[in-house]
């Protein structure tokens, strides 16, 4: 596909720094902060060059002091600033666990009602790069489980640009997971691209055989898993969420009443997981509109290994998906 | 690092001598009418009582503006008496009320008033410092010559938290104000059992932040060290750490047989109790007339009959509103 | 006693130290008291005199409890504290329950889904399906995950379904058990059991239908001809057969619970062990008691007419073993693959026309058996136990027997057994 006047070509990580970007310009409030975000750029990439367009004092680089960083840009936020707190990744995160959950969460709540908090917590999230078990998490569904915050998962360059400022609009804090496979992944965008809801998921792809329900980095997978199954005559719906909470249950039992079967694809461990809060809520929902019972591709139970077969046998993966989906639905041409 | 020479020495004179000590008694005598509410279950839960420590809220205190910030821990009635947030919205919180400055939502560990900026109350040790030095963040960034005083106790200088707080308001000079309230003892845990260095000034000073220990058991002296770091910290100095010695003449907490100290301890601190001591000092400078201690004590009686009062008469919140103020109320976008 | 902590719930006073007539001064510590976590001393919020002490040391008492009254100064008798803890007493006294009547429960006959044989998984959506399509599911074959039948057999099935003519006719929601219409043996014979042959598939429906009609009009004007009947009834109190039947389901999944009329089977097999005359042929003009006990069960068919298969040494099966025979025999009645010892073999036959709301079944016995039990619905009748009336769910339990093979007091016994038998579900 090539650019055309409307589009631009333009990459998972551009399009987020033009997000932070666009945030800068336009709201004296926000600022950004984390380890690694002003000099080195980002440890994505995803900031750079923007110390130099708008200085240290809105391009904040931290010590590795998460909790201390984290709490202070909800105590910011309390304070009348927008912050976007960047925690280089959800494995880190779990280091500022207790101002997230203990503060952020509850302090709304807790205070009945007189105090927002308006912080928004960007974090990469994912396996795929043979980083090891310690660096290889995906705990955005975990942190779905906690009320009080809201947990968004772009996968696409619309959702890269547009989330963010939506984020920074809401009272609340919100929570950004973007899956580090994804930095890298291009493709058209419109020019004029701005903010996108945030609260409802998205049908990427219509079918009526089955719905293939994810999100975030294992998106791309599902949709090339449901082009294999074209093939082979089998029509996919592919749900991406988009946001983890609030979970947009309407748009997922709507497309489960149309096809009657559901894969949900999870990065996150099988146990306890989101997939298992999404099966749940079908079953509560549907039950009366499955013919089959619904299935779910998670991670493998097991810490992620460094071998890259292995990764690759421990994360979801398109033949699982494709297999799954076949076995439900029959042999068919 | 020498405080700056033009600080405001309080004027020990008649007017200003009777506000401390009322503020004192204020203090003592709530707080003995909260235990004895407790063990009537009309309070429940925890309750931390300041009895003892009166003097660190009420001097340290005057050193404040309206506008500036107060972040407390869960021992906190007392800041917040004197703050300003009214005797009858603390107990009815305490009651469990929605007239409660938190609506019945915090109880003793959540006390938040936006009207005073008083955010909490918080009850995971060192769990403040973060959101202090974030508020303190905020006004540094938007240019307001507003301070944030954290107190927290010797507890939280075992916490990484503290040391990661410490050292960010260090390095980016934020005007907060570090007031440690060492009362010895961190629940049942003595402090030279679990520092290795018990000289807290030192800690502080190891982050370049000015600090030097105050008698905590003197209201006056409370106030003048108060008012000098509070003056540096508004002029831009960065922060600022106080350690008030004191000591908490009841246990930790309601339900605690303080089997970790000597009760001969106790009765030697009871000695210096804070309001006996400022009182005899203003009978020997003859600022204290008559009647004044017996009116003060007739006035705070009479304040704390009619909180009871209205915590008696107050309501319980509609058990349908639970899950408001989990989010924001909002327009459906 | 005070409330000290968020989970303190009682307190033991181990120690006074004070007694009637000491002055006390608000802030003093007057007692100590135990917790289940540690000791604590006991402050008292009051200035004055002890007046008296009413929870003596070594008692526990519940937070809120008086512990002491105390005279506040120049005053006389006074109430204790300016505080009245809210008495946190003990559980108010469950006052005695009336004898409640066990709730009726429609007998499970009428809750059982359409029969599958549990090894059968059908999808949600393929019940439905198969509800709309008027599918009988045990015609389905499936070809869902793990062979569940999905939607697609469904619809296959119905198709199926409107091309050929069907060897019976289909009905999704038949129960397991359907009462009989009256009691009369298939066998066209009139002089003794003889082999049914299964039904072929290319007679006509109507063919068939009057050839079993007048197979049972033979029948029954040659047993009540031949055979002299005597009639015995008796009320049964099904509160506990109900009680225990509820419980046992509850631990079952929805296809291997068991059926109310089990439970009659089981109870007729074990009595008749007792009182033997009830179970045989007679032949030959003697009785020949029965070497085994299998019980024929009345199974009426939708198209009209009647037909009691055997269930083999019921006395033997345990209730499961029973009710996979059971559901087993009436699958098969419905398709007419039935063996010929299934009919031939019924040493004595139940029939239960509760369903069908009647309350007493007085029958007419299958030659050449020589007893027929019957039971009808169950009902909430007023019942006096204990010297107490009550409602109980009350089911009348009939006898129709030779009286060649056994007199009334044999047959008041074995009715009796019944009934004993029904009050110890447990046991069955």
């Amino acid at each position: 596909m090539t650019a055309t006047a409307k589009t631009v070509r333009i990459t998972y990580r551009e399009a987020m720094r033009q997000a932070i970007r666009e945030a800068l310009l336009r709201d004296p409030r926000v600022f950004l902060m984390g380890e690694d975000v002003g000099r080195y750029g980002g440890c994505y990439a995803v900031s750079k060059g923007l110390l130099e367009e708008f200085g240290p004092e809105r391009i904040r680089d931290t010590p590795l002091s998460e909790s201390a960083f984290v709490g202070a840009g909800i105590g910011a936020a309390m304070g009348g600033m927008r912050p976007i707190v960047e925690i280089m990744t959800v494995n880190f995160s779990l280091l500022a666990l207790d101002q997230i959950v203990n503060n952020a969460a509850t302090i709304l709540h807790m205070s009945g009602g007189q105090f927002n908090i308006p912080v928004v917590i960007r974090m990469t999230t994912g396996a795929g790069r043979q980083l090891a078990a310690q660096h290889s998490h995906s705990l955005e569904g975990w942190y779905a489980h906690i009320p009080g915050i809201k947990v968004l998962a772009p996968a696409t360059l619309e959702d890269a640009r547009g989330m963010l400022w939506t984020a920074l609009e809401d009272p609340d804090p919100v929570l950004i997971f973007e899956h580090g496979m994804l930095y890298n992944m291009e493709g058209e965008l419109a020019a004029d691209a701005g903010a996108v809801g945030i609260d409802k998921a998205a049908v990427r792809r219509s079918g009526t055989d089955v719905s293939l329900i994810t999100y975030g980095g294992t998106l791309g997978k599902t949709l090339q898993a449901a082009e294999e199954l074209a093939r082979a005559g089998i029509n996919a719906e592919v749900v991406d969420l988009r946001t983890l909470r609030p979970l947009d249950s309407e748009t997922i039992l709507e497309s489960v009443t149309r096809t009657h079967r559901t894969v949900i694809i999870d990065e996150g461990w099988r146990s306890g997981s989101i997939s298992a809060e999404i099966s749940a809520r079908i079953m509560e929902g549907a039950f009366y509109e499955l013919d089959v019972p619904v299935a779910r591709i998670c991670s493998a139970e097991a810490p992620t290994p460094y071998a890259k077969h292995l990764e690759e046998a421990a994360v979801p993966r398109v033949s699982t998906i494709v297999e799954t989906v076949t076995g439900m639905v029959g042999a068919r041409g | 690092m020498e405080p700056q020479a033009n600080f405001s020495r309080p004027r020990l004179e008649h007017d200003h001598s009777l506000l401390l000590l009322r503020e004192m008694v204020r203090i003592r005598r709530f707080e003995e009418k909260c235990a004895e509410l407790y063990s009537a279950a009309k309070i429940r839960g925890f309750l931390h009582l300041y009895i003892g420590e009166e003097a660190v809220a009420v001097g340290a205190m005057q050193a404040l503006q309206p506008d500036d910030a107060i972040v407390a821990t869960y021992r906190e009635h007392g800041h917040a008496l004197v703050r300003g947030v009214s005797a009858a919205s603390i107990l009815a919180e305490m009651y469990g009320k929605q007239e409660g400055c938190s609506r019945g939502r915090g109880g003793s560990m959540h006390l938040f008033d936006a009207a005073t900026r008083f955010y909490g109350g918080n009850a995971i040790v060192g769990g403040g410092l973060p959101l202090a030095i974030g508020l303190a963040l905020a006004d540094k960034m938007q240019a307001r010559s507003r301070v944030t005083a954290c107190f927290f106790g010797e507890g939280a200088v075992a916490e990484g938290e503290f040391h990661e707080c410490m050292n960010l308001a260090a390095l980016w000079k934020l005007p907060a104000l570090f007031c440690c309230e060492n009362n010895l003892y961190a629940m049942g845990t003595a402090l030279k059992r679990s520092e290795s260095e018990i000289d807290l000034c030192l800690k502080a000073t190891s982050y370049e932040i000015p600090a030097w220990p105050v008698d905590g058991m003197d209201v006056a002296a409370c106030e003048e060290a108060a008012h000098r770091a509070v003056e540096a910290v508004r002029a831009g100095g960065g922060p600022y750490f106080l350690e008030f010695r004191t000591y908490r003449f009841r246990a930790h907490s309601m339900f605690d047989p303080q089997l970790y100290r000597d009760k001969r301890e106790v009765e030697e601190w009871k000695k210096r109790d804070p309001i006996l001591m400022f009182q005899a000092r203003m009978q020997e400078s003859g600022l204290l007339h008559d009647d004044d201690l017996k009116q003060i004590e007739e006035d705070v009686a009479a304040e704390i009959a009619k909180a009871i009062e209205f915590a008696e008469a107050g309501t319980w919140e509609p058990v349908e509103d639970l899950t408001k103020f989990v989010y924001s109320e909002r327009k459906q976008s | 006693m005070p409330a000290l902590g968020a989970d303190m719930e009682a307190g033991t006073i181990i120690e006074w130290l004070v007694k009637p007539g000491d002055a006390v001064r608000r802030g003093d510590i007057i007692a100590v008291v135990d917790t289940e976590k540690a000791t604590i001393e006991v402050e008292v919020f009051e200035t004055g005199v002890i007046q008296n002490i009413v929870v003596g040391k070594g008692e526990k008492v519940p937070i809120g409890t008086v512990l002491a009254l105390i005279r506040t100064d120049g005053e006389a008798v006074l109430p204790p504290t300016e505080i009245k803890p809210k008495p946190v007493a003990a559980p108010p006294p469950i006052p005695p329950r009336p004898p409640t009547p066990p709730r009726i429960e429609k007998p499970p006959l009428a809750e059982v889904p359409p029969i599958t044989p549990h090894r059968l998984r059908v999808s949600p959506l393929a019940m439905r399906a198969a509800l709309d399509l008027k599918v009988d599911l045990s015609t389905v074959k499936g070809t869902g995950p793990d062979g569940a039948i999905i939607k697609a057999d469904i619809e296959r099935a119905a198709k199926a379904a409107v091309a050929a003519p069907p060897a019976t006719p289909a009905h999704p929601t038949a129960p397991a058990v359907e009462a009989a219409v009256t009691p009369a043996p298939s066998a066209p014979s009139a002089e003794g059991p003889k082999l049914v042959p299964p039904r072929k598939p290319t007679i006509a429906p109507a063919d068939r239908q009057a050839a079993m009609r007048k197979a049972i009009a033979a029948a029954m004007a040659h047993s009540k001809r031949e055979i002299p009947h005597y009639y015995l009834g008796a009320h049964i109190d099904m509160s506990r057969a109900m009680t225990w039947l509820q419980a046992e389901n509850l631990k079952r999944m929805v296809t291997e619970r068991l059926l109310y009329s089990v439970l009659l089977l089981k109870a007729v097999a074990l009595a008749v062990r007792e009182i033997p005359e009830m179970n045989g042929f007679w032949t030959d003009g003697a009785f020949k008691p029965g070497a085994a006990i299998h019980v024929g069960v009345a199974i009426s068919l939708r198209q009209g007419g009647l037909i009691a298969p055997a269930i083999h040494d019921v006395d033997k099966k345990s209730l499961d073993q029973i009710m996979v025979n059971l559901r087993d025999l009436v699958k098969r009645v419905r398709a007419g693959v039935l063996r010929s010892s299934e009919i031939a073999d019924a040493t004595i036959t139940v029939t239960s026309l509760g369903e069908q709301g009647v309350e007493a079944v007085f029958g007419i016995i299958y030659p050449p058996q020589v007893a027929l039990v019957g039971f009808g619905k169950i009902a909430e009748r007023p019942w006096a136990f204990n010297g107490m009336i009550g409602a109980r769910p009350v089911a009348m339990a009939s006898l129709a027997a030779d009286h060649r093979a056994s007199d009334g007091h044999r047959g008041a016994l074995f009715l009796a057994a019944i009934d004993r038998l029904l009050q110890e579900p447990e046991k069955l």
